[in-house]
């Protein structure tokens, strides 16, 4: 599967990754629901730190669209709210 | 809504590419229309670059001038301090610090605008592989239309670079964000030089310190002359002197030595 974080590229991960992501994303998700600054910080580090240790990136004359998408690292609380809640910014 | 946030951000990048690609009935249509497109967006991804980079160097420049204004009061409040006025150094140490806070604070956003430059840089060179495997790709699937499968690769290919076009079309914003922010901070920095709380660089207007200081050294200056006239006159017409003020002048040598070090101090 191939994962996107925004800013960066895509990287392909195994299937089984999934578990583990799924786990981290889950506490991403609770973080920015309830709009708490440092939980949605660690969050975001650990999901972003396991997709880079556990993919490789995807050769950029590929051209494959991604499973998942990631905001950007160091996006802030309010930013990957706004990603979430409209497709607003996300350029055409 | 029990999606996390990785697949909620993916089915949005995607709806946005399907939009568009439902436009047109022959797939074939979206594929050269799409690729003008990502031509036309690669132009306006270098330029958003070359912009970031226009601003990060004014901000430079704005950094630079700050510094120079810091060394600057720092110089004023030495001078200050061996006039003997140290309510004037401690007034230039004040302004001085003042600036330095904000040549720090200026400086880790700089930094920060540096890495989003050098990301972009990164980003878009990346997506112009991505519009050249595009186009080759587009050919591909143009040659062997006939088969069904094409449909399911145009989508794929379609969706593959609307999504690298949304990332790098993001990043540009969020360091076009950066630098307007940057810019802001600079330009109030101006109307602070403008209004004389901070000294102009350029030294067309003089700040108060300065006019101070330049005040104590010309009265130095002219002590000096009177003193330089008195002992012209103590030579030839000293009977004059005498009769004129009746008082001596001699007590005055400890404070022509220090009209001196104005003047020189003036100079500097």
């Amino acid at each position: 599967m191939i994962v996107r974080i925004l800013g960066e590229g895509q990287l392909v991960l195994d299937k089984e990754a999934l578990v583990e992501l799924n786990k981290l994303d889950n506490e991403l998700m609770a973080a920015v629901e309830a709009g708490q600054q440092e939980p949605f910080e660690s969050a975001m580090e650990a999901l972003l730190g396991k997709v880079r240790e556990l993919g490789t990136p995807l050769p950029v004359e590929e051209l494959k669209p991604s499973d998942f998408i990631l905001p950007a690292a160091h996006s802030s609380l309010d930013e990957v709210r706004d990603l979430l809640s409209s497709d607003g910014l996300i350029p055409g | 809504m029990a999606d996390g946030v990785m697949k909620r951000m993916s089915l949005i990048f995607k709806s946005k590419a399907n939009k568009a690609l439902d436009k047109y009935e022959d797939p074939r249509e979206t594929l050269d229309y799409s690729y003008q497109k990502q031509m036309e967006l690669l132009q306006k991804v270098r330029r958003g670059v070359a912009d970031v980079a226009t601003s990060r160097k004014r901000v430079e420049l704005q950094m630079k001038k700050l510094q120079q204004e810091s060394d600057k009061l720092e110089g004023q409040a030495r001078k200050a301090l061996e006039l003997g006025r140290e309510d004037l150094a401690r007034e230039a140490l004040t302004r001085r610090a003042n600036i330095v806070t904000q040549i720090t604070d200026l400086n880790s956003q700089y930094e920060s605008l540096q890495g989003q430059e050098e990301n972009l840089v990164r980003q878009s060179k990346q997506l112009e592989s991505k519009v050249e495997a595009f186009r080759t790709q587009k050919e591909t699937i143009k040659a062997t239309y006939t088969a069904a499968q094409a449909q399911a690769q145009i989508g794929e290919a379609f969706s593959g670079i609307s999504e690298e076009m949304g990332d790098v079309g993001m990043a540009i914003q969020r360091a076009q964000d950066k630098t307007a922010q940057l810019q802001a901070r600079a330009s109030a920095v101006d109307e602070l030089m403008a209004s004389g709380a901070l000294d102009d660089p350029t030294g067309l207007s003089k700040d108060d310190i300065t006019r101070q200081l330049e005040s104590l050294s010309s009265g130095g200056a002219v002590d000096d002359q009177l003193a330089q006239m008195k002992q012209e006159l103590s030579g030839g017409e000293k009977k004059a002197l005498e009769s004129g003020s009746g008082t001596s002048y001699a007590g005055k040598t400890d404070e022509i030595s220090d009209a001196d070090v104005l003047k020189d101090g003036g100079a500097a």
